[in-house]
């Protein structure tokens, strides 16, 4: 096959690249196309002949079950949506704290990779090695089965001083009974919360101006707090506190996570922060020895060379594959179904069965998890943008 | 002259410090700072403290035969491997009619024996393709029955460790092909196809695995023809193959990218078309490099088909399940057997992973050359 | 030809689809006949109902139906495939063609009937939702469990039912609502959750074969709805619908003629009751007119016995679940068991 000229005009043969392109994308789109009509209207068909109502208007009938827990108020009489939302707003909950989490233990792990202590090494090691080659499922079913079937029983639970407690109900903490104070301190770590960030930049400016290095990190913090706690101050300064205390069938008071949430955020926060372990001691790895050594010749200490000099370097390489962990985690988190915590799925689940609308609570699932997951995608990649090598 | 010119000998330098053997080891790794140091006691302490209680749970108080009444008096001392003896052929091979046992656990070992020859790279020939056709075929007939004697066993009896070995592998088999074509669609130049890839794979990549299984388990029949719809686990395996072949067709666009552009020029340069370069050029290259990846993500299914439990096919997590939810006398140990199939699954999985990384040393081993 | 290779798969791809398109569906009997057998969908584990036994052979009241239903359709009460369904699989199972029958203790409700796209064919055993407590709770009356956690299945009418008993008593009850009722009832057992909640007969049928010991678990005595327990059908074919409701009615019939297992044959042979010669097709031929022939009832005797014998010996006093007849008797003995007449 001799080389041609690229043809000028369209050319209506075989021999045409933009031709032969043509084709084939028509042909592979009218196989697609045939495909999605063939099962489109397969169920438009199956549901016809049996009667089977669709639509998504069962979403503002009451949905007529309670649901455990929820971050919001939340009535056996509200409508479907709110059912949902009530799910979704679990599974974000779940799935927050569970990356703030493994976050946080999976770099802590991952740097204890480097520790010049063999021990802390070999921990770090056999710590990854073990939670990331155990299936995820199992491991929530298995911290589920430690939650219910060796805390002891509500009546006679494990208590710190009366203030906190563990039991087949959860983990029950005291809270402080809200009010105007802690209205103010909210209001006031508000406030402060611009001047804190404003500082800090100013800081950053003035240590880039004149290497005059200043706290970028405490003072911005005790702005806020000292904010928190002037308004604490002025709303009276309230002490009270509602303190948890075993009832006859559950928890009365305070605050407390159930089993199921604690199933399921430790199963997910042990599982991934293995994973996050690997992807930053893989990102600390990528930075030259070099940029060590030359840390040490400055007389940088062994942790502020990590705190300063590697981490922001490693950072770079980190970021993606950590997106993609934080993605895993949040679509992780629907295992809870398995162990009975109400997220999203088990929210769909029970719909799809009061109202037999099988393929809408399907594609609910699937619009909230596909929301989340491009959109936590957009936000890291906004970062990684932020914190990428800006070379002059 | 002073008398400093008599001759007097510097002192003797110490001798080198030992850098080897043991002690200087510990000074280094244990020991080398305070804090290095304060960690290494607070880790003996914590040691100390913890591990006889635990050697003591899972070994010297636990009993190990299937023997109730010793499983009741040790319990909060000791752990009851017994139910691991009393269930093994539950929870290892599920519901199959147990006088057939000998069938999953045969033609198990043989796709297992399979995988390790494919995994072999002396073997790494082209009658591998032929060989895997054959041994498929064999192992469904084993698994099937209804030929040459063996009785039929319906596929909702099949269940434990071989379904999971099963679907992990067959889901990774033919989600390869369809993975390599979504792959090229993605790179290739053709807008329609090119897009078509990418809704594909980010809607897969966005949704959970659990949501796909409940479309292949309640959702699927209604797509089909009034009862055409195949059986259950088969759409499962669907399910599965279609999930894994997006992460996969990310993997394999990964080693496409990795192939330096000149080697595409010179396709073109020799005349060769688009799949002849593909096939004899490109594709050649890019998998080599992508080994060790489709390792990983073979582990990740291997993992991930304990999700299928939910759907209500009993691989070794359900079939754990089946084994001891409906016996109370043995409910109560349910946590040695969560340890017992957690310990199968890392066996597995970190065999693998230490396969991927040999794998990885060898493909990069053979690009320095 | 390189360039034809997508092109060859494109069009294998498309023969693949277009091979697995309609053979229209034929009707669910002639299906079945053709099939040989009838497939059923069946609960997956509940004692007395149905459940399957280590070398996989079914058994329970919900099965004998099925069995009944394949002797008067096949001839022969072996000739069902069960098919273990959730709570959540099942209505979609029978809407997509996957089961024949549905025949797994399902609550007959309005909406169901109506947009499910099923019909019920009866009612083969009438329930209430009940709850079940360890005795060492002391709870006596559901009243009592104000604020109690209580572990649900879910995808049944359990939960809504339980919702409306908690609102209308102002008790505030959680739920916990799992996936399968094995981990439903292994969170119960675990001490999770106060109480356990789903029909008062899946309560009998748990804490008899699944308690360690069933004394240490009571069954409290508030009945919180309604529950007739029934077969459905796929709605679209009345043929079918007809055969199943009508086999079911027989079963109800048989025992208010006092037909046995052990004496249809007999009786068939010798009886002068008009009602028990209708039955066994001795006068008329009933069968006939559902599509089936003279000997349809009889079959279905022979394989199962009548209703009564069914109730005992799957669910009876004399067996571990231990459930009086109750309601379930037959009308004239003080229950609701209603057959109209097969006439």
């Amino acid at each position: 096959m001799a080389t041609r000229p690229p043809p000028r005009r369209r050319d209506w043969s075989w021999r045409s690249q933009a031709f032969r392109g043509l084709v084939y994308q028509v042909l592979a789109a009218a196989v697609i196309g045939v495909a999605l009509w063939f099962l489109a209207s397969n169920t438009v068909d199956n549901m016809r002949a049996r009667g089977i109502q669709s639509g998504f208007g069962f979403l503002v009938q009451p949905a007529g079950f309670d649901i455990g827990e929820s971050l919001i108020p939340y009535d056996a009489l509200d409508q479907n949506w709110k059912a949902f939302l009530v799910g979704v707003l679990n599974t974000l909950r779940v799935a927050f704290v569970g990356i703030v989490l493994a976050t946080g233990l999976g770099t802590l792990l991952g740097i204890g990779r480097f520790s010049r202590n063999a021990i802390v090494r070999g921990l770090c090691y056999g710590y990854v090695e073990l939670f990331r080659n155990i299936p995820v499922l199992l491991q929530l079913l298995v911290w589920y089965l430690f939650f219910t079937d060796i805390l002891p029983p509500i009546s006679e639970p494990f208590t710190l001083g009366g203030m906190i407690y563990l039991s087949k109900a959860g983990f029950s903490f005291p809270v402080p009974v809200w009010g105007l104070g802690q209205a103010l301190a909210a209001a006031g770590a508000a406030v402060c919360l611009p001047i804190a960030w404003y500082y800090r930049r100013w800081a950053i400016r003035q240590f880039e101006l004149t290497a005059r290095v200043r706290s970028v990190f405490l003072v911005p913090v005790a702005i806020v707090f000292a904010g928190s706690i002037l308004g604490w101050i002025a709303g009276g300064a309230p002490t009270a506190w509602n303190y948890p205390a075993p009832g006859a069938f559950s928890m009365e008071g305070g605050a407390s996570a159930t089993p199921e949430f604690l199933g399921v955020l430790l199963g997910l926060v042990l599982y991934t922060s293995a994973f996050i372990a690997e992807v930053v001691r893989a990102g600390i790895a990528s930075v030259a020895h070099g940029q060590v050594e030359a840390a040490g010749s400055l007389g940088l200490a062994r942790g502020q060379t990590m705190r300063l000099v590697i981490l922001p370097q490693a950072l770079r390489v980190i970021i993606p594959p950590i997106t993609s962990q934080y993605l895993n985690l949040t679509k992780n988190s629907s295992l809870a179904v398995a162990i009975g915590y109400p997220d999203v799925v088990s929210i769909a689940t029970t719909a799809l069965n009061n109202t037999g609308r099988a393929v809408e609570c399907i594609t609910i699932i699937m619009l909230v998890y596909l929301t989340t997951s491009l959109s936590t995608a957009g936000f890291m990649n906004w970062y990684n943008n932020r914190s990428a090598i800006k070379e002059r | 002259m002073s008398v400093a010119s008599v001759f007097q000998p510097i002192a003797a330098r110490p001798a080198p410090v030992r850098t080897q053997g043991l002690v200087p080891w510990m000074r280094a790794n244990l020991f080398g700072d305070w804090r290095s140091s304060l960690t290494t006691v607070v880790v003996a302490l914590a040691a100390i403290a913890l591990l006889p209680g635990m050697v003591n749970w899972g070994i010297f108080h636990a009993v190990f035969r299937p023997d109730l009444g010793g499983c009741q008096t040790a319990r909060g001392t000791g752990a009851c491997w017994g139910v691991i003896a009393e269930k093994y052929r539950l929870i290892i091979l599920g519901r199959y009619p147990f006088g057939e046992q000998w069938r999953p656990v045969l033609a198990t070992l043989m796709l297992m024996g399979l995988l390790g020859v494919s995994c072999t790279r002396r073997f790494w020939k082209p009658w591998l393709a032929p060989l895997w056709a054959v041994v498929m075929a064999a192992y469904f007939v084993l698994m099937r029955g209804g030929l040459g004697g063996l009785t039929p066993v319906p596929t909702d009896l099949w269940g434990g460790l071989p379904l999971t070995i099963m679907l992990a592998t067959l889901g990774i088999v033919l989600a390869f092909p369809i993975a390599v074509l979504v792959a090229l669609g993605r790179r290739s130049g053709l807008p329609a196809i090119r897009s078509m890839c990418i809704v594909y794979v980010e809607l897969v990549r966005g949704v959970p695995l659990i949501s796909v299984l409940f479309m292949a388990s309640f959702l699927f029949p209604l797509f089909m023809p009034m009862g055409k719809s195949p059986d259950v686990l088969l759409r499962v395996l669907v399910g599965i193959t279609l999930f894994a072949a997006a992460y996969l067709a990310e993997t394999v666009r990964g080693g496409l990218q990795a192939v330096p552009k000149g080697q595409v020029e010179a396709a073109a340069t020799l005349g060769l078309t688009y799949w002849q370069t593909q096939r004899k050029i490109v594709l050649p290259q890019a998998l080599a490099i992508v080994v060790p990846a489709v390792m990983n993500n073979f582990i990740a299914i291997f993992k991930d088909t304990s999700l299928v439990t939910i759907v209500s096919l009993y691989e070794l997590t359900g079939s754990l399940g089946l084994a001891l939810n409906s016996d109370a006398d043995w409910r109560p140990y349910k946590l040695e057997g969560y340890f017992f199939i957690a310990a199968i699954y890392f066996a597995f999985c970190f065999a693998m992973s230490r396969y991927s990384l040999w794998i990885e040393k060898q493909v990069s081993v053979s690009r320095t050359r | 030809m390189t360039a034809g290779k997508p092109l060859a798969l494109a069009s294998v791809l498309a023969a693949a689809l277009l091979a697995a398109a309609p053979a229209q569906a034929g009707k669910t009997l002639d299906a079945i006949k053709a099939r040989g057998q009838l497939v059923c969908g069946v609960h997956t584990g509940l004692a007395g109902f149905s459940a399957a036994d280590a070398q996989g052979n079914w058994s329970g009241l919900d099965v004998d139906v099925c069995r009944a239903i394949a002797a008067a359709v096949l001839g022969d009460g072996g000739k069902v495939k069960f098919v273990p369904l959730t709570a959540q699989q099942r209505f979609t199972a029978l809407q997509s063609g996957e089961i024949d029958i549905l025949s797994r203790n399902t609550t007959w409700t309005l909406s169901r009937d109506a947009s499910l796209g099923v019909f019920f064919i009866g009612t083969t055993y009438y329930d209430g939702q009940g709850f079940m407590v360890p005795v060492k709770s002391k709870v006596k009356s559901a009243k009592q469990m104000k604020g109690a956690t209580v572990c649900v299945q879910s995808g049944t009418t359990t939960e809504k039912n339980m919702t409306d008993f908690s609102r209308a008593n102002k008790l505030d009850l959680k739920p916990v609502v799992f996936e399968k009722i094995e981990a439903a009832t292994g969170a119960y057992f675990s001490g999770r959750c106060t109480a356990f909640t789903t029909d008062a007969s899946g309560l009998a049928s748990v804490r008899n074969k699944e308690a360690k010991n069933p004394a240490e678990h009571v069954i409290l005595p508030e009945l919180i709805s309604k529950e007739p327990l029934g077969p459905a059908v796929r709605r679209g074919d009345d043929e079918w619908f007809t055969i199943a409701k009508w086999v079911v009615f027989g079963l109800i019939e048989s025992e208010e003629y006092g037909i046995t297992q052990a004496n249809v044959e007999k009786l068939m042979n010798e009886s002068q009751d008009p009602v028990v010669m209708r039955i066994t097709g001795k006068s008329e031929d009933m069968g006939k007119l559902l599509g089936l022939d003279r000997d349809w009832m009889v079959r279905a005797i022979k394989a199962v016995g009548n209703y009564g014998e069914i109730f005992e010996r799957n669910v009876g006093p004399k067996t571990a679940l231990n459930l009086p007849r109750g309601v379930n008797a037959q009308w004239n003995k003080g229950g609701l068991m209603y057959a109209p007449p097969v006439r």
